[in-house]
């Protein structure tokens, strides 16, 4: 029997009723394979809260509550009060929203969590639009994307704006951990929760999770997608412990992002010349992002 | 399960797997593992979204066809190429 590299504890439940190829039920197996079974999950509307299915069943097995968009970091900060009040100190308290659901309407609550340094985790499974209501434009869907509230129909109508950079938003918080990482990766990603879990104060993810429905490629391609975005630099993989940065992987040799991009059916109406300002954009934040690392590494403790 | 509204909780609580969801039916492809050919990576195991791959005493792979939908990740990352997708009949 050869060596398993994530945790064997399965914590999730088969039978969920999510897309074939589901990046984000993906996210959630490993986000639970590092915490344990002392973890109480709370989830805004989002892809997680139809996974289920009907009443009364549940595709965790830990407690899941289910609250309104915008309330998932408050929510998890009046778990992690009232298990406070209780003396109960070894749960974990996560806050489980899609990109939609952190990005744009839960943004406020997740700023006062933040702020206030509550004693949670939160993770944004990123699947760059709203997938659960039929894929609508998010504050994280990418530059040049299709969606079905950014048709393109003859008039080129795409998204014009970049990716609302999360990770920056929650590192202005004064946070002690922030991190990206991707279903692509495991072992990354359960390493940088290990790593965060019992420190003190807000912690936030951003987790890369394609979505094959909403981003219009073939279900099996979910981990090639996940790769090609890291070797793209697409998507880098970085954490920010109080303020400093650093890359956790780099790739060998960078790929031009049209790799990336013709896998996908949501950017094939992209011309040469578009496709030209994305390698731009993603270039420049790659350097930018290294700068970060190389200036910051004097604050290190 | 309930077998009535009476024998259900006042406030919502969720009391019953997901697993009694049969999402086997959605299946139009089935992957098969060549046994003889796996070395026990457990690259298809780690990837699997639906839970639907199973490790059994002997540490070699087992398919939950109850559950697996037929994505074909495993196949997709499968190092050896010992998974196969086979029509549905």
């Amino acid at each position: 029997m050869g060596k398993l590299t994530i945790p064997q504890e399965e914590l999730m439940n088969s039978g969920h009723i999510g897309c074939l190829g589901c990046g984000g039920t993906l996210a959630m197996r490993y986000l639970l394979k590092a915490l344990g079974k002392r973890t109480m999950i709370t989830i805004p509307a989002c892809c997680i809260a139809i996974m289920s299915g009907i009443y009364p069943r549940n595709f965790l097995k830990v407690p899941l509550l289910d609250v309104a968009f915008e309330t998932t970091a408050a929510s998890a900060s009046g778990i992690r009060a009232a298990l406070d009040a209780k003396g109960i100190d070894d749960v974990y308290v996560v806050g489980f929203g899609g990109d939609g659901g952190t990005a744009d309407i839960g943004i406020q609550a997740l700023s006062g969590t933040a702020e206030r340094g509550d004693n949670i985790i939160y993770v944004m499974y990123d699947n760059e639009a709203y997938m659960n209501t039929g894929i609508q434009r998010s504050g994280a869907t990418p530059f040049g994307a299709w969606t079905t509230t950014t048709p393109v129909g003859t008039t080129g109508d795409f998204k014009k704006r970049p990716k609302k950079n999360m990770v920056e938003i929650m590192v202005a918080h004064d946070i002690p951990y922030a991190a990206t990482a991707s279903v692509a990766y495991p072992e990354d990603f359960v390493k940088k929760v290990m790593k965060a879990k019992d420190m003190d104060g807000t912690k936030f993810f951003h987790v890369f999770s394609p979505c094959p429905t909403g981003w219009r490629y073939s279900p099996e391609m979910t981990i090639q997608i996940g790769v090609l975005a890291f070797q793209t630099t697409v998507f880098p993989m970085y954490e920010v412990e109080n303020g400093v940065y650093r890359v956790t992987k780099k790739p060998a040799k960078r790929k031009p992002v049209a790799d990336y991009l013709k896998l996908q059916g949501r950017f094939k109406h992209l011309d040469d010349e578009t496709i030209k300002i994305i390698q731009k954009n993603v270039d420049r934040n790659w350097e930018m992002l290294l700068a970060k690392a190389e200036f910051t590494k004097k604050f290190a403790e | 399960m309930a077998k009535s509204v009476e024998d259900l909780p006042y406030i919502p609580l969720m009391s019953e797997s997901s697993a009694v969801n049969k999402t086997g039916v959605w299946r139009v492809i089935k992957p098969i593992v060549d046994q003889e050919e796996c070395n026990q990576c457990y690259i298809c195991w780690k990837f699997c979204p639906d839970v639907a791959i199973h490790i059994d005493e002997e540490g070699s792979i087992l398919i939950d066809y109850d559950h697996c939908k037929g994505c074909g990740i495993c196949e997709a990352v499968c190092p050896k190429k010992c998974i196969e997708m086979v029509k549905e009949e």
